[in-house]
């Protein structure tokens, strides 16, 4: 290699010659090569292309070539150090591409650690069954009506056809507030918001009513003193019991599937003439043979009994401001409770109202 | 109600091959909804047939026990004829007698198989039988002795004593009382099947004439109709006979004795109950009256009891003698003594009948009658029926008087319009289907050209209305051809905003990782003590239930504090320490004042009326309640777990209100059963520039911790979710301006007991209109500080809407926060 040329003869500018040239960019794509990371390349960069460099020390020589010299040499150089910095450049990306590999390499993790520092959040079953009753309606047209849990004694049972005598009224064993003349309970069942709904608006009516009740029930896997019902209620000109039918089949095939649908059988309850109780076809079996005779959610009925419905009785039409002579209209009535647990597989009745949280997690925020 | 099926053959023709199976369907679809199907006797195989005694040798055994080594007629059934041997340990028998025979190979109930089997010396090939092995009755002291007529040797003895039964048991709707007997189920039997039925109440009875038991009727509203019948030399020994045992012991009913299984028989027969009276206890007049105050009685089941001057007495001349149609009195009753009967059919008011047994608490078989509404035209019928079954059963004769007092009511009627039915079901229901289907009830139907008038059977008092005779020609016709239309509905407006907020609220909760309960709203007075609720606290403004599950928990909660740390410590009791749970539910405050009136119902309640209900219904707003207990943020792999505090419930609370639209802003304050230096008043802007206080939220006070046995340090909130929804606004676009921001922190020395909130306001209000933001980084005390002081570390963000911000117009905006902050607080920039 050449020195600072700070005193050569111009004319004896050996290193520009063919060989030399030639030998310079081979050294430099030698030492390229043999770099083996991006640190050291740096180091062959500074070395072989820097600006004190041999090829770029033999540029700066051209100048004191005989003009006649300096075409070639200029070539010759101009060469070398294009193959030098392609080289270079070639080298810097397929090192930084190994060095990215080698870093990934080094940041793998176990993705199988478990991340549990934050619990699940999870809404109630039956809130969330509720609403999802709710969504069904209101996609209809329908609105959801409300009412409070400590109810008026007439708006629980007198407006609704039960009269102080009815024996209706033991069949619902009733919580009574204190004292007993301001003729309050905790409501027996949703109705009352019937009542509340025809007294404060004009049919046409159409709402759905999803709500907790209470009955001095004993505590146990089957039944609960506060549970919770969804009531539906029409009231229009026309309406009659088909179109309560075709409303309750709807209503089970957005709950359970296409093709499940209801039948009624003639049953009593005081704020309905014609009555009838609702089975719903087992979503399960579908009252196939031979899948229905070992159906654990139907017992092999082939049918689930689902809850109440009817022609609501004139008598509560009245009671409630609405003409008899020009409206007619239906009602029915559902456990939310008892849907949840046919649905969803809840055995015991209490794990819905102990809150453990083991119970509802698995619900997620809907259902 | 248990209906056998022999019995209900005995009134309506049904076809031979009509099943139980099938016939309980139909009357499920009726509206006598099928409980259960029993069978008994069917788990019991012949050869089971008559015998006759031939002989019958005692043989003493070594055991003391006598044995009987007889020889039995069987006809042909052994398939040899000759007499068939059997050991028996009986002896309530004698030759000559007919039995019932087991050959072997048969299986009686249980089930036992027999087979021949050496004993006593002997091969015993069969056994003859007692009513309990044929599972027909308890009686297992002897063996079962058939009348001298019964039957011939070798004759089917399944057949002959209806061994086997098919027994329906169906829930019956109060309105449908008439099914309370075999005579409504054979009626409703026969109409299913379209055959005839033969009513056992139409019987030929003699006519009323003066010679019966003088009988006087006080109360003729509570008592319409009282027949009296008498039956003298009754046979108080003579045994019910096994058919009418086997009868009442299928329809749930235990034999007692003759007297009083005849009555209960007559009861289930025909849906009537009956009392009878021994004679010679009675003194003179039977009188009906009202019980007159301080009256008392003792019934038939020992029980003193007191009356009340609504319930029906029956008294004769030494004084009360029975509650009316409710229970006997003990002085009369029938006895092992008792040869002369007075038989009651008495026809009581329902309404007085409910009243009485509920306020005496009895409950019967003809309670449960009486009250629902039995037939007032069959009274002279029943009591006829149960006179001619004791006279001919129990050796007796009906005396010739016969005392009828009072008389039914009259049926009523109703007229209805000829389509009604067809307007209310969706049906095409004509006017002969409706004609039809009401006659086939028991109807008496008038037809007019638009308008029917049906006049109602006596035993069906629960048609009233049109639409009553809408349902019975619905049910005859069949709920399953109801057709199903849906209805359209006028398009609604969806889910109120209060309606879908509430949603929205659960959602922000869940996703904050806590878990929803659900709890009863029970507390007692001791929930709140052990809160620490003052006296005078609204809290203690609680409405208290009359019949409380649990005398403990009287009280309706106005907090769901209580139920919801309840759930924190069952959770922990049942293994899971770090929790997060919410409830959302409403809490009752009740109002002074009148209460609730009872409207009435033959019209809508006038404004006033309406106004007056709904203001005494408590206020009963919704609540919003969370606990956190253990760490929020658990420890792991990744580290150290981070414990709950009262931080992060009012990060909560301020994400619940950031979900519903609004800042909330807290505020020191003391309230129990929170921590007194760690509980937040929570705040939300009302109105223009006021703030409503919403709830509490902070560390529950250490003493209630351990109290409630929830983790020390425990975390909760509770809100009024009805105030801040009634305040939520929707979110609106902010104006934000692109320019670049410029940042600038401050530290500054206050008293430690200033709140942060306070100084954050006042730098906020100081930095001036181009600060977007003051943000509270570092709380620092310490060495570095002085005794008594904080140091509080804050980023500004300033920015301007139009232009790049000057280094110089950011520190003047700076500078003169810190003024501010200064002149107020006495803040002191470190």
């Amino acid at each position: 290699m050449s020195g600072p040329n700070s005193e050569y003869d111009p004319v004896q500018v050996t290193p520009l010659d063919e060989e030399h040239v030639e030998q310079m960019r081979d050294d430099a794509l030698a030492a390229i090569a043999a770099a083996a990371d991006l640190e050291q390349l740096k180091a062959v960069r500074t070395a072989h292309a820097g600006d004190r460099s041999p090829l770029a020390l033999a540029n700066r020589e051209i100048g004191a070539l005989p003009p006649a010299a300096r075409k070639d040499a200029g070539r010759r150089v101009g060469q070398a150090r294009a193959a030098v910095n392609q080289a270079l450049a070639a080298r810097q990306a397929e090192l930084e591409v190994e060095a990215e590999a080698r870093m990934l390499a080094d940041e793998t993790v176990d993705v199988t650690l478990p991340w549990d520092r934050r619990t699940r959040g999870a809404r109630h079953p039956i809130t969330m069954l509720a609403e999802r009753i709710a969504d069904v309606f209101v996609a209809m047209g329908w609105e959801v009506a409300e009412g409070p849990l400590v109810e008026a004694e007439w708006l629980n049972f007198d407006a609704l056809n039960l009269g102080p005598d009815h024996p209706a009224r033991t069949m619902q064993d009733t919580f009574w507030a204190e004292p007993a003349e301001h003729h309050l309970v905790l409501r027996t069942q949703t109705s009352p918001v019937q009542a509340r709904t025809m007294l404060t608006r004009t049919p046409p009516i159409y709402v759905v009513s999803p709500g907790r009740v209470f009955r001095t029930d004993e505590y146990d896997a089957t039944h609960s003193p506060m549970f919770h019902q969804v009531e539906g209620l029409v009231v229009d000109e026309g309406i009659t019991m088909a179109h309560l039918k075709g409303t309750l089949d709807h209503f089970a095939a957005a709950m359970f599937g296409d093709g499940i649908s209801t039948r009624f059988r003639p049953s009593y309850f005081p704020f309905t003439e014609p009555s009838a109780e609702v089975d719903l076809r087992c979503f399960v079996c579908r009252g196939l043979a031979p899948a229905v005779d070992d159906c654990r959610t139907c017992k092999g009925e082939g049918w689930i009994e689902w809850g109440g419905c009817g022609v609501v009785n004139p008598r509560v039409l009245v009671a409630c401001g609405v003409d008899p002579a020009r409206y007619t209209g239906f009602a029915f009535g559902m456990g939310i409770d008892r849907t949840l647990m046919f649905r969803h597989g809840v055995s015991d009745m209490r794990d819905m109202f102990e809150g453990d949280v083991r119970f509802s997690t698995p619900f997620g925020a809907d259902l | 109600m248990k209906a056998p099926l022999s019995w209900i053959r005995e009134y309506a023709a049904l076809p031979d091959d009509v099943t139980a199976d099938d016939l309980a369907h139909r009357l499920t679809a009726l509206g006598l909804k099928l409980e259960s199907l029993e069978r008994p006797g069917h788990d019991l195989r012949g050869p089971l047939v008559v015998g006759r005694v031939l002989t019958m040798e005692p043989e003493p055994q070594k055991n003391g026990k006598t044995i009987n080594w007889c020889t039995v007629d069987v006809g042909d059934a052994n398939g040899t004829g000759e007499p068939q041997g059997i050991v028996c340990g009986a002896h309530n028998f004698a030759p000559g007698d007919l039995v019932v025979v087991i050959l072997p190979g048969g299986v009686l109930p249980g089930p036992f198989e027999i087979s021949a089997r050496k004993t006593y010396g002997h091969v015993s090939a069969g056994m003859i039988c007692s009513t309990r092995e044929l599972g027909i009755g308890e009686d297992h002291g002897g063996i079962l002795v058939l009348p001298p007529d019964a039957g011939a040797p070798g004759e089917d003895a399944i057949e002959l004593l209806g061994l086997r039964e098919d027994v329906i048991e169906m829930e019956i709707n109060p309105d449908r009382a008439y099914a309370l007997s075999l005579r409504g189920v054979a009626r409703e039997a026969a109409m299913a099947y379209g055959v005839p039925f033969t009513d056992p109440a139409e019987r030929d009875v003699p006519p009323a004439d003066d010679a019966g038991w003088p009988v006087r009727i006080d109360d003729s509203e509570g008592c319409p109709v009282f027949v009296a019948r008498t039956v003298s030399g009754f046979d108080p020994t003579a045994p019910t006979p096994d058919w009418m045992v086997r009868r009442l012991l299928h329809v749930g009913q235990r034999s007692i004795s003759l007297a009083v299984d005849v009555t209960n028989y007559v009861m289930f027969e025909l849906g009537r109950p009956i009392h009878g009276y021994d004679a010679d206890k009675l003194t003179g007049t039977i009188g009906v009256r009202r019980a007159r105050p301080g009256e008392r009685l003792t019934t038939l089941d020992g029980q003193d009891r007191a009356l009340d001057p609504e319930d029906l007495v029956v008294v004769d001349d030494s004084g009360l003698i029975g509650l009316g149609g409710v229970m006997g009195g003990e002085t009369t009753e029938m006895s092992g003594t008792t040869t002369r009967i007075v038989v009651e059919s008495a026809h009581w008011d329902a309404v007085s009948m409910f009243r009485t047994g509920r306020r005496h608490k009895l409950t019967s078989e003809a309670g449960r009658r009486n009250e629902r509404g039995v037939d007032p035209r069959i009274c002279e019928a029943a009591a006829d029926r149960v006179a001619t079954l004791l006279a001919e059963l129990g050796g007796g004769t009906v005396e010739p008087g016969v005392t009828v007092v009072g008389a039914p009511p009259e049926r009523p009627t109703i007229a209805m319009p000829v389509d009604l039915p067809a307007r209310v079901t969706g049906m095409p229901i004509d006017s002969q289907t409706t004609v039809a289907n009401l006659e086939a009830v028991g109807c008496e139907v008038d037809l007019g050209a638009d308008e029917l008038v049906a006049v109602v059977p006596s035993w069906r008092p629960d048609l009233a209305d049109p639409f009553d005779l809408v349902e019975e020609v619905a049910r005859v016709v069949g709920y399953e051809d109801v057709p199903s239309v849906l209805p359209s509905a006028p398009p609604g407006r969806g889910l109120t905003p209060a309606q879908a907020l509430r949603r929205r609220v659960g959602r922000t909760m869940a996703g904050e990782g806590y878990v929803e309960v659900l709890s009863f709203p029970f507390i007692g007075s001791g929930d709140l003590d052990r809160l620490g609720v003052e006296p005078g606290d609204p809290r203690r403004q609680t409405l208290r239930l009359a019949n409380p599950l649990s005398a403990e928990e009287p009280l309706m909660t106005t907090t769901l504090l209580p139920g919801l740390l309840r759930t924190v410590a069952r959770n922990v009791s049942r293994g899971t320490s770090d929790l997060a749970l919410f409830e959302a539910a409403t809490v009752t405050f009740p109002h002074e004042g009148q209460g609730a009136p009872i409207l009435g119902v033959d019209r809508r309640p006038t404004e006033g009326e309406w106004d007056d209900l709904v203001k005494a219904v408590p206020d009963q707003p919704l609540h919003l309640a969370f606990a956190l207990a253990g760490d929020r943020d658990r420890a792991g792999w990744w580290g150290e777990g981070r414990p709950a505090s009262w931080a992060d419930v009012i990060e909560t609370a301020r994400l619940v209100a950031a979900a519903l639209g609004l800042e909330l802003t807290t505020r020191a304050t003391t309230y129990a059963p929170w921590h007194p230096g760690r509980c937040a008043e929570l705040l939300v802007p009302s109105g223009a520039g006021d703030v409503v206080v919403v709830g509490h939220a902070g560390e529950l006070h250490p003493r209630v911790c351990r109290e409630l046995g929830v983790p020390a340090r425990t975390a909760v909130a509770e809100l009024d979710l009805d105030a801040l929804i009634a305040r939520s606004v929707p979110p609106r676009a902010p104006d934000f301006s692109t320019y670049p921001v410029a940042k600038e922190d401050v530290a500054l020395v206050v008293d430690a007991d200033l709140p942060a909130a306070e100084l954050a306001a006042t730098l906020r209000e100081g930095a001036g209109p181009l600060c977007e933001q003051v943000r509270l980084f570092d709380v620092y005390t310490g060495a570095q500080v002085a005794e008594g002081k904080k140091s509080l570390a804050f980023a500004l963000r300033f920015r301007a809407p139009d232009r790049t911000l000057t280094e110089a117009e950011t520190g003047e905006a700076r500078d003169a926060a810190v003024a501010l902050a200064a002149q107020r607080h006495g803040a002191v920039q470190r």
